[in-house]
């Protein structure tokens, strides 16, 4: 069995494997790495749930090989929180109670980073038609999107120098 | 699913590509983004010998205009197509549906050539190109070629390019003022492939008829087609709902579809009809206002 040897830097790490063509990304994660935050939903590109981040831009990782990422940045959920503090958009789907099951949970969280990294204030259009390829079989989308609105509004407060106290 | 086995070549200049296919006639296969291919290969549609991937090919992804007319590199993804501040100046016909393909996700990855040489009879490009009078730049070892997109899809899955070519350029002429297009789509779930699709490119004239006019149908044949008898109905005439509703009659009786999942013929040969009227009055709206 011939194998290519893959170097991916992932969540800031750099990692290597020895890999046959086909293995699949969501497969490199879970499998090679023991990345197991990202999940195998529908495994056709449907659901989003194995959705990561390939250099910035959101993917869904059982639609793309392992050797296609060779030399390239993967950020997946494990790499989200910060230590023990979370991620505000897994803060905001905490208290939103965005999730019931949690499976589609990361692939909709790494998408909804996507959507805030392109659009810090999304309407609720925007974030609906933001997370269109990823599917919740449970709560439906109206937590997930509150979270995602909730999370917007972190964010941009850390990232928005703090106002000027107005005269009067 | 995992795939079947494939050898995997990852060439880093495009004659490097083509040797590679000139190499392994038949069995290999160009892969770009792989939001096409590798569903097709998970389920042992396509069973290549030989992946090219030509991901990381440099010169592959530009856009921009060039003698009056956009020029999109086949690797270009349907998301930078539908950023791209010259697409929505000037071609907001192809920003339409770029911006309407897939998901977010299949759109960061997919790419305008790879679903070209695919020829999904149910994906976007094909009759949007058709409708624009578009073309493809195909490239093989030392020879380039300009071939018409009306034409170049012959069948499911089946294009008018070699096995030894990589698909390498998109080409759309600039449209004039008082033109106008629209992409309209039946889908029964976002993000999923059309039911029908209908794509309008209306050119007026200063009398206000129509000069010319461009259709393209999605999903509704073994391959996207150009509804010409629609188009020449429409030619010359003024834009009246009359006349939109002869087009429609004209495109329906030149479509093809099977029934499936989505729908028995009879419904999808309505759905033509109702499609061809929307687009072509939005197409007709916007080219009014295009002044």
């Amino acid at each position: 069995m011939s194998t290519i040897h893959v170097s991916v830097t992932v969540n800031g790490e750099r990692r290597e494997a020895d890999v046959e063509p086909r293995l699949l990304l969501v497969h490199l994660l879970r499998d090679t790495f023991g990345l197991t935050g990202t999940h195998i939903g529908c495994d056709s590109s449907n659901c989003g749930a194995c959705t990561v981040h390939v250099d910035g831009m959101s993917a869904k990782s059982c639609t793309m090989l392992a050797v296609q990422v060779d030399g390239r940045e993967v950020r997946t959920i494990e790499g989200m929180a910060d230590g023990a503090a979370l991620h505000p958009l897994q803060q905001a789907f905490w208290d939103q109670h965005g999730l019931q099951c949690g499976f589609c949970t990361p692939g909709m969280i790494m998408q909804a980073a996507w959507l805030l990294e392109q659009n810090a204030a999304p309407s609720e259009g925007e974030i609906r038609e933001g997370i269109a390829g990823n599917l919740c079989r449970c709560t439906g989308y109206v937590n997930i999107v509150k979270a995602i609105q909730q999370a917007a509004d972190t964010l941009r407060a850390v990232d928005a120098p703090a106002e000027p106290a107005t005269a009067g | 699913m995992i795939p079947p086995r494939f050898d995997y070549a990852r060439p880093a200049s495009l004659d490097e590509a083509l040797q590679l296919l000139a190499s392994r006639e038949g069995e290999a296969k160009v892969l770009a983004g792989g939001f096409s291919l590798l569903p097709l290969m998970k389920y042992r549609l396509a069973q290549p010998g030989l992946l090219v991937d030509i991901g990381r090919v440099a010169g592959l992804d530009a856009i921009e205009e060039v003698d009056g007319e956009l020029r999109i590199g086949a690797r270009a993804t349907h998301g930078a197509i539908a950023g791209h501040p010259l697409v929505a100046a000037r071609y907001p016909l192809i920003r339409e549906a770029a911006g309407g393909i897939g998901d977010p996700q299949i759109r960061n990855w997919g790419t305008i050539g790879g679903s070209c040489a695919h020829a999904d009879p149910a994906s976007d490009w094909p009759a949007v190109i058709q409708a624009l009078r578009g073309s493809f730049v195909c490239r093989s070892l030392g020879r380039e070629r300009v071939v018409a997109a009306r034409g170049f899809f012959l069948d499911v899955f089946t294009t008018g390019i070699e096995p030894t070519e990589v698909l390498t350029q998109v080409r759309v002429p600039r449209p004039g003022p008082r033109s106008g297009g629209a992409y309209v789509k039946l889908e029964r779930r976002t993000g999923d492939f059309a039911t029908v699709g209908v794509a309008a490119q209306v050119q007026l004239g200063a009398d206000g008829r129509i000069a010319e006019v461009g259709l393209g149908l999605t999903a509704v044949a073994d391959a996207p087609f150009a509804a010409g008898d629609a188009e020449d109905a429409l030619r010359g005439a003024l834009p009246t709902a009359e006349k939109f509703r002869e087009a429609g009659l004209a495109a329906a009786r030149q479509a093809r579809p099977t029934e499936d999942r989505h729908g028995p013929v009879d419904y999808k040969l309505t759905m033509v009809r109702v499609m061809t009227e929307r687009a072509l009055r939005l197409a007709t709206e916007r080219a009014q206002a295009n002044g």
